[in-house]
């Protein structure tokens, strides 16, 4: 390396920048540790919560409220939720979010009482930089990640990455390392998941780490064909075909995989319409008042929402609203590797939502939850162990940063279209079948094998190609899973397997680089397959 | 996508470099950011926000550049529109529930809409069986 270095060190270094990150670095230094944060973005406008507005899941505590809560979800998490994590992520929610009046500016809940639970994005990620920043966490904006650092005795030691602003690239130590850079939305466009590439799941699985419940990742977005905006204008939405004929949708709340199919059953077919003059009265007048950016495509496009007709799209949401991620193998939010931590969409939900995405509710009631978890435990932990830097440790990236032969750049543009159909194409994600699955396997392993041999990426190229090979990992696993859960469950969908299997009520893991495996996690199952 | 950037209106503060998720803009040495890596815009509309001046205009299309005028930008009206309604220009009126005074009923009215089309799609069911 001839370009220039430096060289940082913390307590706990915290990866990524969204709503679970920074949850996690106030809880880090609140429990005193010198915390410092690094994204691949700006702490504020980075994520999927940037551009948001997450519902926390807000249930008093009053006598067997929040227990009935935590059983109607829990029926409907398809056996792998559990009761524990849901009542845990209801507490830290109503304990947490009060503490952030000092810097968000919460309303009214329209009894005359303070209405805590649902946040606007851009005003909560405000809100949660300046909280981190008063509680003394160190930010790094614009400085990505592009590998960890580990000890010889395979725990983990750091990071390095690249300053994206500055040209410099960098090295972290720390007493522990958290991983929060969100799920992986595979650039279908979803707003605000640019940047939502995988890249910590990459990352973690080249350390060593596994991954949980991957095959949970169908889901979409309906918007504008030309903008993916928030989903609340569009839930009375009707919908035409291109002769203006009214096509039999069923409703999106209720049957969500009813409802995705037959929108993308009619779009396969051609062009769909949406008309939202159905709306709530009450929503039209004061939809720029709750979701400013909503109306905003619509307006600059000379268009009436409630009035104009317009062409729609989903767009694949991944991971992101998918459940999988890094496992969790303990009640710290520890990932299967000793010193790692996993917060929000990069750990998977499934301990809160099972097969199902759980919905706005639960998902940042998770991310705020496994933040403040693993920010408090990766802080207790470097205070009992130390930085220990006097320990050696080595980079362990490869795909894109150490080819396994000759380098020589790899058309990146060819990646993205292989990924994408076997991650987010309708037909392969909502009709999943074996021998589809088979293809997509084959053709991804063909991409990875040619990015990982070949390409190797200079300066600020580097990111652009880790985003890339993450994503490539990322569809790996998805397929690989999904065709490993032989039956339909939640959001995993099989077309040659469309009944719940009773014996597969197991969460499934999967991970590897060069090789991709899976395992499900009940020893009985892997016993049985073996 | 980030449609054009008014340099008379830009202070050079470069906080909507620093406020882009997804490093489109590039610090300009004496003046205006310029416009760099636009195939990384996702058209979030987030600088304008970050924008004090009103100087930066994102166009409505996420899927590819659009050419307007900035003549036509001034004219529409909607510059600095998105920062004006999420009221980061100015501070709440006095004894109100601040901006964020209607952001309660988001819920509420998801709800109310999912339940039209449910009720919606039950009559069409039945008036088929019918």
């Amino acid at each position: 390396m001839t370009e220039e270095g430096i060289d940082l060190q913390a307590d706990v270094l915290i990866i990524g920048g969204g709503m679970a990150a920074c949850w996690a670095a106030i809880a880090a230094a609140q429990a005193g540790a010198d915390v410092l944060l690094v994204d691949k973005g700006f702490v504020g406008t980075s994520g999927v919560t940037a551009t948001g507005g997450p519902n926390h899941w807000w249930v008093a505590p009053e006598p067997g409220k929040r227990e009935a809560a935590v059983e109607e979800r829990h029926a409907r998490s398809f056996g792998l939720a559990e009761r524990h994590w849901m009542a845990r992520i209801i507490e830290e929610s109503w304990i947490a979010l009060p503490t952030l009046a000092r810097y968000y500016p919460f309303g009214g809940d329209g009894r005359g009482g303070t209405f805590y639970p649902g946040v606007r994005g851009p005003e909560y990620m405000r809100a949660l930089r300046r909280y981190a920043t008063d509680a003394g966490v160190r930010i790094l904006d614009h400085h990505p990640a592009l590998e960890l650092l580990v000890h010889d005795d395979g725990s983990v030691a750091g990071a390095a990455g690249h300053g994206r602003l500055t040209g410099q690239s960098w090295r972290a130590r720390a007493g522990a390392v958290i991983m929060a850079t969100g799920g992986c939305a595979f650039r279908s466009g979803l707003i605000g998941s640019h940047g939502n590439t995988g890249d910590g799941l990459l990352m973690a699985a080249e350390a060593g780490a596994a991954l949980s419940g991957m095959e949970f990742s169908v889901s979409y977005s309906l918007s504008p064909a030309w903008n993916s905006t928030r989903t609340l204008p569009y839930f009375a939405a009707r919908f035409f075909d291109q002769d203006g004929r009214e096509l039999d949708i069923p409703p999106p709340i209720g049957g969500e995989g009813a409802h995705l199919r037959a929108l993308a059953s009619a779009m396969l077919a051609g062009p769909v319409i949406a008309d939202l003059s159905d709306a709530p009265d009450g929503l039209k007048p004061i939809l720029r008042r709750i979701q400013p950016a909503s109306p905003t495509p619509f307006e600059r496009r000379g268009l009436d929402i409630f009035r104009d007709r317009f062409e729609i799209k989903l767009f694949g949401e991944g991971t992101v609203r998918g459940t999988g991620g890094l496992q969790v193998v303990d009640a710290h939010c520890q990932t299967s590797l000793s010193g790692l931590y996993a917060a929000g969409d990069s750990a998977t939900r499934e301990l809160v939502a099972g097969a199902t995405s759980g919905g706005g509710a639960q998902n940042a009631a998770w991310a705020l939850t496994s933040g403040r978890i693993a920010g408090a435990a990766a802080a207790a932990r470097a205070k009992r162990d130390g930085r220990r830097l006097g320990a050696a440790a080595r980079a362990v990236g490869q795909a894109g940063l150490r080819p396994a032969a000759s380098p020589r750049p790899v058309d990146l543009k060819a990646v993205l279209p292989v990924v994408q159909h076997a991650t987010i194409g309708y037909d392969d994600a909502l009709w999943r079948s074996a021998p589809k699955l088979a293809r997509a396997r084959d053709a991804l392993d063909g991409a990875w094998r040619l990015l990982a041999d070949h390409d190797q990426g200079v300066g600020l190229d580097r990111g652009g190609l880790r985003e890339h090979a993450a994503m490539i990992a990322a569809a790996r696993w998805v397929t690989a899973a999904a065709h490993r859960r032989d039956e339909s469950r939640g959001m995993h969908m099989r077309a040659d397997r469309p009944a719940t299997d009773a014996a597969l009520a197991s969460r499934l893991l999967t991970g590897g680089t060069d090789k991709v495996w899976t395992r499900f996690e009940t020893p009985a199952l892997q016993e049985a397959a073996a | 996508m980030i449609a054009h950037i008014f340099e008379d209106r830009c202070t050079a503060c470069q906080a909507c470099v620093s406020a882009c998720p997804t490093h489109v803009l590039d610090a300009g040495p004496d003046g205006a950011p310029r416009i760099a890596r636009l195939d990384q815009c996702q058209t979030c509309f987030l600088c304008e926000l970050h924008c004090e001046a009103d100087a930066i205009y994102v166009g409505p299309d996420q899927r590819q550049p659009e050419a307007i005028s900035p003549e036509a930008i001034l004219a529409s009206g909607h510059l600095g529109r998105l920062r004006h309604d999420h009221g980061w220009d100015r501070e709440p009126e006095p004894g109100s529930t601040g901006h964020l005074h209607d952001f309660w009923q988001l819920g509420p009215l998801l709800r109310e809409g999912a339940e039209i089309a449910a009720r919606r799609y039950s009559e069409r069911q039945a008036s088929d069986r019918a």
